[in-house]
């Protein structure tokens, strides 16, 4: 400092600066960073609607907790904000999360959203079984029958796996 | 709200090359990614924007300000990093950032020695003694401290390793934090540009092919691959950009995506077996091989 006299200088820049610093660099939160991979076949915005889709139902996020905003997300997880505004309208879309214009983004508070979003990925399933069975040229009956066949127990299937 | 930069009828010409007539603008708070070919017109236009070059017609507006008119108020809240920028050799870095320092206030000294951390440099070293890389980074953070409004990368990410790239690619993420400053960078590395960008702009042969909002961009393109044999009447099949038939098996990169046009296809007698998504380098590619109509 150049100032030579008792009064401590009214500005003082490297403290503001410091400020400044501290909110571009370190205030992340650790939850606002999402897991992507460039090398992942699915699109960025589906990597993240999956990935957010995946902590609610793993009760990482809660039902009524606040998203981290658009930008912090965007920033933390290193993609675009573009690309983070198109999942959230995804999520909002599919009732997994609320926007409340100027307030943010929130996890949805349907008592049986989990339970939802299992039902539904079980529906993919079983569609794309269905068309691969289509394909193949399997009838219902078949797949009946294979049904018939498949041990009721879960822990039996996992243990039964195939040796070659 | 204010545009970051607007440009209308933008020309300019060299002896081998002419930028012809570009309009664009981009909202404050946007990152825009500059795709083309080496001699596209990308280095150009980043020129024009920032005041290095003058134009031959058109009018150029940065953060609000005319320019070259008002260049002076522009150039404190803009930052131009491009390669072909020549630092003083005999000179340390430490001196570079002193200098920078003492003509923008908005200097920030805690900023600039994370990013001589993050990005591994020495400051007390002399320029001289700098590598390719060090030295794209030393610019870089040399524009990156002076936190300006308004950042202009040419080719921010060429020449560099893995991990300064990585160490770069941060840098400009943690930029997006706040809505207030904006960023427009060219890049041969396609993939930085799908990561961080918002916009997408193309240009090829000195003109502007297109510019749009990134997802709905990579949304139009998909790769179907499909079992048949292609009816070769392309003529009929505007929204196909490309086709290659190897047997039975036939791939098509399509431009403008549908479930009509899948409908379409299927019309045709043809199995389709997959569809998805195209990287922007595949676009990219696509698009100039098939003669820069995107």
């Amino acid at each position: 400092m150049r100032s030579t006299g008792l009064a401590p200088p009214l500005y003082n820049p490297i403290s503001t600066v410091h400020t400044v610093h501290i909110k571009y660099a370190q205030q992340v939160p650790v939850d606002a960073e999402l897991l992507l991979s460039a090398s992942d076949s699915k699109p960025m915005y589906q990597q993240i609607v999956d990935q957010i889709t995946a902590k609610v139902l793993a009760g990482d996020w809660k039902a009524g907790q606040a998203l981290p905003s658009i930008r912090e997300l965007a920033s933390a997880s290193r993609v675009s904000v573009i690309t983070v505004k198109r999942a959230y309208a995804e999520l909002g879309l599919a009732g997994i999360i609320v926007t409340r214009h100027g307030m943010g983004s929130f996890v949805a508070e349907s008592p049986d959203l989990a339970a939802g979003l299992l039902r539904a990925e079980f529906h993919q399933h079983f569609d794309a079984m269905l068309a691969c069975a289509a394909r193949l040229g399997i009838s219902r009956d078949a797949i009946r029958q294979l049904l018939d066949d498949e041990p009721s127990d879960p822990e039996t299937i996992s243990s039964g796996g195939s040796t070659p | 709200m204010t545009a970051a930069f607007a440009v209308t009828g933008l020309t300019k010409r060299y002896e081998n090359f002419a930028l012809q007539d570009i309009s664009l603008s981009m909202p404050e708070g946007q990152v825009m990614g500059l795709v083309g070919v080496n001699g596209a017109g990308k280095t150009t236009l980043l020129r024009l924007l920032s005041g290095l070059s003058r134009a031959d017609a058109g009018t150029i507006e940065v953060l609000g300000h005319a320019m070259p008119a008002q260049q002076v108020a522009v150039k404190q809240e803009l930052g131009f990093a491009s390669e072909d920028m020549r630092l003083y050799k005999t000179q340390t870095l430490r001196w570079h950032m002193d200098f920078i320092r003492s003509i923008y206030p908005g200097w920030d000294e805690a900023y600039a020695a994370e990013l001589l951390r993050r990005f591994d440099l020495c400051a007390e070293q002399a320029l001289a003694g700098f590598s390719h890389g060090q030295r794209v980074k030393a610019l870089l953070l040399l524009n990156f401290a002076r936190r300006p409004r308004l950042l202009l990368l040419d080719e921010p990410t060429t020449g560099l390793d893995p991990v300064a790239r990585d160490e770069v690619l941060q840098a400009l993420a943690d930029i997006l934090r706040d809505d207030a400053r904006s960023v427009l960078f060219s890049s041969h590395n396609t993939q930085d540009i799908e990561q961080l960008a918002d916009t997408i702009s193309f240009v090829h042969g000195g003109r502007l092919l297109e510019s749009r909002d990134k997802e709905s961009f990579l949304d139009d393109w998909r790769r179907v691959v499909c079992q048949g044999s292609w009816p070769a009447n392309e003529s009929r099949w505007p929204e196909i950009a490309a086709t290659r038939q190897n047997g039975s098996l036939l791939e098509l990169k399509v431009r403008r995506f549908s479930d009509a046009l899948l409908s379409r296809l299927k019309g045709q007698g043809l199995e389709i077996r997959s569809t998805e998504a195209m990287s922007l380098e595949d676009i990219f590619v696509t698009t100039v091989r098939a003669g820069g109509a995107a």
